[in-house]
């Protein structure tokens, strides 16, 4: 018998930022991509030993358990004052927050509004996914309108339960922020660009820019009761209509940042 | 160094910077507010950190983080913004973190109003966030007790691992009086085996509240009070006046301790064989010694700035060795020193009859309810 030569080629790794561990996360939820993407991000600039991040409360809540380095977990909605006390401390760390819609921009509303108006030098990874993963998939302030919810069974009846925030807009509007995109992690070249604003992000705490937040439009398969493959469909068909991609705010000095 | 004149709410501040505080996180709310404006301007005069918060949600959570990089750090309030705080106490309680808390009491429930009050016992000393925790409470009579409380406190909770609470009232924090300042130490940044502040050249470190296998948080919960039967063997403070050969005693904290002295004196000065004991550790609290005290006692009257919160932990301590009486004033009002001496009269003329609460016989006996 012919002896086949084979030349091995590595293509794909584990980061070294993050644990060799299986994640609790459902299968066909893009929480496994985005985690993936910051230690890609982490790795490449070098940073893992000068990290610090905190986790939220929501499927979040365990990336402490994930990545290989430095974590603290938060009250839920709290990442950002805890974030800002850290950073306040370690000026020369990089602190970085993940949270979910629920976390951020429900309970939390008011501390990553305070965060980003301060010009906080922090980096904030904000998943997207339109409901309250964790609890089971409840109405979240990004549930779409009409959109079937445990707590909104009807769909979502904005003459009763208001409207969707955009986050990223919203924040964009603050002097303090120095970086803010929406991205969504859909299919391959949207993933690519997530991971570039992500790195962006990184960039903008380095040279102490300001308030850095990525937010990632996601995918709940469990709880929006859809395939994987449906509901990386879905975010593309009925969550970028009403949350577009974009650079919303884009600090002069990482304009022409190539990475 | 040469005694000078203080007012309560600065002389706290400048005791923590002397302690070594590296960061302040705080909100302002009267009657603590001036201690916020004082280490303002100081902290970074001397290039540490000081930030205004959003909410007191925000400071208690920006001091959480703080604490867990090592740093020394504080953060102070009046009642109803240490509501709001009890989240985050829970949670820093949990994680196991170092943090010094400054509560200048004012009159509540609700908004209440910004006068000396002394309502947050309970919330405090028993709790007010969620589970099993304890923190130590720290109740000072005055600025020279507060300065040397507050400077003391973070080497308490960094050999603890816990929360410690200066528990002021507002009259406390309002008022002037001649005192010392401690020595001054440099901004304290402690790298301790459990800190996260980069994983730098060691493994990396994660510090949570959660542990999601009951199992593992049983053994915390245990972890939590083995510490705190230590607190209680090593870290009881009181202090005695006239209590030697006395039949009676007045029991009362900061302040209305503070007040019960003179009516104490008064009291003295006509015959009355009457001492006054006053607790300092509210937690741990000296279950022992009023225990002790109370078994030599003809009768014992408890004067407080509430409705009787430290009463039911001193009915708990001396468990029926001396009959007790309750006096307290309410919603932002001092008890004067003639009112306390109308009740040690009360106490030494009238023998205490019946069953009833302590409370219910003052509020009887107030004439204030119907």
């Amino acid at each position: 018998m012919d002896s086949i030569q084979v030349e091995e080629q590595l293509v794909y790794d584990r980061p070294n930022s993050l644990l060799d561990v299986q994640t609790h996360y459902c299968p066909g939820c893009t929480h496994g991509v985005a985690h993936r993407l910051v230690a890609e991000v982490i790795d490449e600039m070098g940073i893992k030993e000068n990290m610090v991040g905190v986790a939220s409360v929501g499927c979040s809540v365990f990336a402490y358990n994930y990545y290989d380095f430095d974590f603290v977990q938060a009250p839920h909605g709290r990442a950002p004052a805890m974030a800002t006390g850290i950073k306040r401390v370690l000026p020369h760390r990089f602190v970085m927050t993940y949270q979910g819609d629920g976390d951020l921009a429900s309970i939390g509303m008011g501390e990553i509004v305070a965060a980003a108006a301060r010009g906080e030098n922090i980096t904030v990874i904000f998943i997207n996914n339109t409901n309250y993963g964790m609890t089971g998939g409840q109405m979240a302030p990004t549930t779409l309108p009409g959109q079937k919810t445990t707590s909104s069974p009807n769909g979502r009846d904005v003459e009763t339960a208001g409207y969707p925030i955009r986050t990223a807009e919203m924040l964009a509007t603050l002097d303090g922020a120095g970086y803010v995109a929406r991205r969504s992690l859909h299919n391959p070249k949207n993933v690519r660009m997530a991971k570039k604003a992500i790195r962006l992000a990184f960039e903008t705490q380095k040279k102490g820019l300001g308030f850095s937040l990525v937010e990632l439009l996601s995918t709940c398969p469990t709880n929006w009761g859809l395939s994987p493959l449906k509901a990386l469909e879905w975010v593309e068909n009925a969550m970028i209509p009403y949350y577009p991609l974009g650079d919303y705010k884009v600090h002069p000095a990482i304009k022409d940042l190539k990475v | 160094m040469a005694k000078q004149l203080l007012k309560g709410n600065i002389a706290i501040g400048e005791a923590a910077v002397r302690a070594g505080l590296n960061a302040y996180f705080g909100y302002p709310i009267t009657p603590q507010t001036e201690l916020l404006e004082y280490l303002s301007a100081r902290m970074p005069e001397l290039g540490r950190t000081f930030l205004q918060a959003e909410s007191e949600l925000g400071a208690i959570n920006m001091v959480y983080g703080a604490a867990c990089t090592g740093a020394r750090v504080m953060n102070s309030s009046s009642s109803p913004g240490v509501s709001l705080m009890t989240e985050g106490i829970s949670y820093i309680s949990a994680t196991e973190l170092p943090v010094v808390i400054v509560d200048v009491m004012r009159g509540g429930p609700g908004l209440g109003n910004i006068a000396p009050s002394q309502g947050d016992y309970n919330q405090i000393v028993h709790g007010g966030g969620h589970g099993d925790y304890h923190c130590i409470v720290l109740a000072p009579a005055n600025v020279q007790e507060a300065i040397d409380l507050t400077y003391g406190a973070f080497d308490l909770a960094e050999k603890y691992r816990t929360i410690v609470v200066i528990l002021a009232d507002g009259s406390l924090g309002q008022m002037m009086e001649p005192a010392e300042l401690p020595p001054m130490l440099p901004a304290i940044m402690r790298q301790p085996d459990w800190a996260t502040y980069g994983s730098e050249g060691r493994e990396r470190r994660f510090l949570s509240s959660i542990f999601i296998d009951p199992t593992q948080q049983e053994e915390a919960n245990f972890r939590l009070e083995g510490r705190w039967q230590k607190i209680k063997e090593n870290e009881i403070q009181f202090r005695e006046y006239y209590l030697d050969d006395a039949e009676y005693a007045v029991v009362g904290f900061g302040t209305a301790g503070r007040i019960a002295l003179s009516a104490v004196r008064a009291a003295r000065a006509k015959g009355i064989k009457i001492g006054l004991f006053r607790p300092v550790s509210l937690a741990p609290f000296p279950d022992a010694q009023l225990f002790a005290l109370a078994k030599r006692l003809k009768g014992m009257l408890v004067v407080e700035m509430n409705a009787g919160q430290m009463l039911n932990d001193v009915m708990n301590a001396t468990r029926h060795q001396t009959p007790i009486e309750f006096f307290g004033r309410m919603g932002g009002i001092l008890p004067m020193p003639e009112e306390i001496e109308a009740e040690i009269d009360h106490l030494f003329t009238q023998p205490i009859g019946g069953n009833d609460h302590p409370c219910d016989r003052w509020l009887k006996r107030s004439g204030r309810i119907n």
